[in-house]
Formats: C-alpha cells, structure tokens, sequence
C-alpha cells in the first residue's frame, strides 16, 4: 500500500490498536519512515501509547495523546506533522462514533492527502456480529469522522482462544459486508501462529504479533 | 452457545440485563463508564429504565426507593464514587434490601488515578459506611466471571435481603475476553412480601426504615443482622486453589492479580520450585478456614499476599494463619501492577535461595 496516510477506525475491541501497531511496524520493516499518532481520546486502558518503547526500538515515532493514562487525554498538535510531505503516517483512532469524532476535526486536510480510511471488524464482538450491524456502525463512524471509509480490515477473533474457524466464518461475514457496502477488503488480519492454517481468496492475509498484552500475559525475563 | 468476545464492563452491564435487572441509576466515572453507556441503550429496549442522576448519593438512594420496591436495580460506579455511595449502601444493608453495587476500583486514595486497584478491599469488606454490617463481595478475575457473578449477584441479594458487591479492578472493567453466556445455578427465593409496592387494600402496608430510635429495637435489629451475616458465612464462602496441594510456596490474590500470581506460580514450577495460588473469590466471607488448612501443609514454607493495594486482604490473611506461616507481601497503591517476576522474586527471597 503506497498511500501516505492510514487512518484505522472500528468499534471498540475490533482490534484496531493491535492492527494499527502491527501495520506501522510492518511498514518501518519495509524500511519507510513511520509515524503512529494514538488518537484515542476515549479509552483510558489498552492504548498504543502504552507501547512506545516497543515501537520506537522498531524505529515507528509515535505521537501521544497527552498524558498517558490520564483522565482527559487530549489530541496532541504534533498530530499536524502527519500531513507534512514524505510522511508515512498511522492513525490509531479511539473506538465508535464517538472515537472517530476527532477525525472531523482534521478531515479537510485528510481528505486533501493521499489516504486510506480503514474500518476494523471483529464478528465476533456482538454489536458487529453481522455484516447489517457491522454496517451501521461503519456508516456512524463516516458520519463522525465526516469521511468515506475507503477499506475494510477483516479481523474476527477472540483474543487468544481464536481458531482458524474463527476466521474463516468471519471472512465469509466480511466478504458479504463488502458486498453490500462497495468497500473492499483490504487485509484479512489474523495471528501469526494461524497463518499457515488459514487460506482466504480475497484481501490481503496480515500476519498479527500481539502487543497489547494483559500483565499476566508478559513472560518473566529469563536472567 | 459459541463464545463472543466483551469487554468487562459490557459484559457486566449484559449481564444484569439477564438476570432481570430493570432499574440503573448512576453517575459516570473512568473506568466504568461502559456500564451506564451499555445500559443507557439497552435498558429501555427491554422495558427497563437508566437515569444518570445529579450525583452518586442521589443514584444510591434511587437504588434504595427502587430495591424497596421490590425490583432488581443495579449502580455502578469507581472507587471515591463508591466513597460517595456509602451512606445509602448502610441505610440499604440496615433496612434489608437487596442490591447490587459494582466497584471497578482505580486508584486512590482521594481522587488518585483511573489506572487500575485493588485499595478498596477495607472498605468493600469492613461495610463501607456506618454501623455493623457486611455486604457480600465477589471478586471475579475474568470477564466469565464478571459476567457469571452480576447475574448470581441478584439471587444472593435476594435470598438474604442484602446488598451485594461486584469487586473488580478496573482491569476488568476495561479488557476483553472471550466468554459464553450461561445461567446461576438455580436458588429458591423468597417472595417479596415485604416490599412498598402497593397494598391494594388488601394488606397492611410494608414500611423500609433503618432509623431504631429505641436502643432496645436497635439491638434487635443488629442481632437479626448479625444472624444473616453467620448464614452467609456459613454458606456463601467461595475460593479456588491451583496447584496448591504440594506447594512450599503459597501465593494469596484476587481478581486480576491473581492472574498475575498464577503466572507466577508456572514460572516458578518450570524452575523446579513448588510454587501454588490461593484464590479468595468472596472477600467477604472471606475463605478463612479454607486458608488456613491450605496453609497448613507442612510443604508450605511461607504465604506471600499480593494485591494492587499497600496491603489490605493481608489482614484477613493473618487472621487466617493466626501466626503459623510466615506472610510476605508484594503490592503496590495508586494503580501500579506488579510483573510476574517480581512475584517469582519474592518466592525466591522467602526461600532463602537465589532465583533465576
């Protein structure tokens, strides 16, 4: 993907953050100069700026919304920095309508850069479990990010209990949601260690590493 | 039924919903505000009804007209919102009705952090507000519990006419997991003949009071009280072990931490050392005489007590062991959370050995 800007939307736990991450990372492996800017100014835990220290070691700058953990995170103006030329940027955008709603705020300069308005879906989250309900929220968030999503990210799981039925009942559900919105399939995102378990036709497979890791999910280092 | 991916406070929000929950009142606080969201949507598409009131002593004393009213009814809320909330949990607890309070504790004390705790353990277990009383507190450490203990919440509620905690940290309110709706195991409960919901002419009426003006009737009241409180402890009282039987070390947590110290306890039994969990899941009643025995093994060189607080439970721990173990304690206060290998180094340190 050539374009200049990617903007990753979706309900909350569709997976956006770990996508986001795992598409800044693999871009700066490809060796562009990656910038992630973590939009979400509306959920307090399980955010990319959470994984600065990782991200940075793979060479993604990454833009923090204010604060860290606070209460009231706040869009920080160095966001601007991701519409200046030869800049691969990445936006992590706080879950539903109401997290999109910061993207109205910069959609007259979105919609002048070369961008891609992707939308995660998980069908396995039960506000988004058919490609009808999946469908209304994606049209609620164009409303408030005043954008036309341009991509869909297929990424039905479960945290670690995915199967690779899992994912390939939810790339059924994404086809027909591509066909009923005129929206392409961008990647099929999936674990890594599902890759070789899993054959899908249409989109692009997106191998996942998980980086929102829960604390008891953090292996003790080995000394 | 095939496993749907929530998120903690959704999942509980969903789950008063099936247990017949109609009534919410509350007002918002991070990291909870996905239950009042969920339940502003979905309450009334059920026949139900959600008021976000001026503040959260106005919604707990909805709670208590609603709950005298014989219906199920539900508030939610973070810890200084549960500060907050104390004087009606007392009228509540006195007056003997049943209700259900979900604490997703952040950290404190005052207005501290919205980072996840556990530092509201005293005040969940000891009342919370004035005079002699208890509520139940069920700890759940995963998003299937969060939503199995909401949904029997309102049975131990009504089967005791007793307010009852949901204790998580906020963790839980904000992670997603993987879960599969399932109903409580079934109790038989009590008619509510003693609700204010209308005579009909045809009774005398109910009256819900808390105020014993006459020390006498007070004492009554507290005696009756405390004779609930004994049946519950009798019977109520819910923990799990994991790899305890043979342990030399003995983890004691709750809710996520408890996550935490498993993690742990593979860590250490990979390096050869018998590493085991004691898990309270009501903290009140608290497991006392479970733990005690589970201790008691002679393998058991000492307990190490790890919560998100400066160390709350580790009194109920103490009083568990009444001095026959050693207690060592890991934890932290303001929303800071321990890694596994600073468990794993503490066993280490209790044994008297050198970790890897």
């Amino acid at each position: 993907m050539e374009n200049r800007l990617t903007i990753v939307t979706g309900h909350y736990g569709s997976g956006k953050t770990e996508f986001a991450v795992n598409l800044a990372v693999a871009f700066a492996r490809e060796g562009r100069a990656v910038t992630l800017a973590d939009l979400d100014i509306v959920n307090p835990y399980f955010c990319s700026r959470e994984r600065k220290a990782e991200l940075e070691a793979e060479g993604v700058r990454v833009i923090l919304s204010s604060g860290g953990n606070a209460d009231l995170p706040a869009v920080n103006p160095a966001v601007n920095a991701l519409f200046e030329p030869n800049v691969c940027g990445v936006m992590d955008v706080g879950g539903d309508p109401a997290g999109a709603r910061v993207l109205g705020r910069f959609a007259a300069r979105i919609r002048e850069t070369d961008h891609e308005l992707l939308c995660v879906v998980n069908f396995n989250r039960p506000e988004t479990a058919t490609p009808e309900k999946a469908e209304r929220y994606l049209r609620e968030i164009e409303r408030s990010a005043k954008l036309a999503v341009t991509g869909l990210v297929h990424n039905t799981h479960l945290c670690g209990d995915t199967t690779a039925a899992d994912v390939l009942r939810g790339a059924e559900l994404a086809r027909e949601l591509a066909g009923q919105t005129g929206i392409p399939i961008r990647y099929h995102a999936l674990a890594r260690r599902l890759m070789d378990q899993v054959n899908i036709s249409t989109g692009e497979p997106f191998p996942m590493d998980i980086y929102m890791k829960k604390p008891w999910e953090i292996e003790p280092t080995e000394e | 039924m095939a496993k749907e991916l929530w998120k903690g406070n959704e999942a509980v929000a969903e789950a008063a919903i099936r247990a017949g929950c109609r009534y919410f009142f509350g007002y918002p606080i991070t990291p909870q505000n996905e239950i009042p969201e969920y339940l502003s949507r979905h309450l009334p598409e059920h026949g139900g009804c959600f008021v976000q009131a001026e503040s959260e002593i106005a919604a707990i004393n909805m709670v208590y007209g609603a709950a005298g009213s014989g219906a199920r009814v539900m508030t939610s809320s973070s810890s200084p919102g549960i500060s907050l909330k104390q004087e009606g949990v007392t009228y509540i607890a006195c007056a003997e009705l049943p209700a259900v309070i979900v604490n997703m504790m952040r950290g404190g004390p005052g207005l501290g952090n919205i980072a996840p705790s556990q530092a509201d353990y005293y005040q969940a277990t000891r009342g919370g507000g004035n005079g002699d009383y208890r509520t139940v507190v069920l700890a759940p450490a995963t998003i299937q519990e969060a939503a199995d203990f909401t949904q029997e919440a309102f049975d131990i509620a009504d089967y005791y006419r007793t307010p009852v905690v949901v204790l998580a940290d906020g963790m839980i309110g904000q992670m997603m997991e993987a879960i599969e709706w399932r109903k409580p195991k079934e109790r038989a409960l009590p008619p509510k003949d003693w609700a204010t919901d209308g005579t009909r002419g045809k009774r005398p009426h109910n009256i819900i009071n808390s105020l014993y003006i006459d020390a006498k009737d007070c004492a009554v009241q507290n005696r009756k009280l405390q004779e609930k409180y004994d049946r519950i402890t009798e019977t109520e009282v819910r923990y799990e072990e994991f790899m305890a039987q043979d342990a030399e070390i003995l983890f004691v947590a709750y809710g996520t931490t408890a996550r935490i110290a498993r993690a742990a306890v593979l860590k250490l039994r990979k390096d050869g050392v018998k590493a085991g969990l004691f898990r309270p899941v009501t903290l009140w009643p608290f497991p006392e005489k479970a733990l005690r025995e589970c201790a008691a093994h002679e393998n058991v060189a000492a307990v190490i007590d790890v919560e998100l607080s400066m160390g709350q439970m580790i009194d109920d721990v103490k009083i568990a062991l009444a001095g026959a173990k050693p207690v060592r304690f890991v934890g932290m206060g303001g929303g800071a959370i321990p890694a596994p290998q600073e468990l794993v180094d503490e066993a280490y340190k209790a044994l008297g050995r050198c970790g890897k």
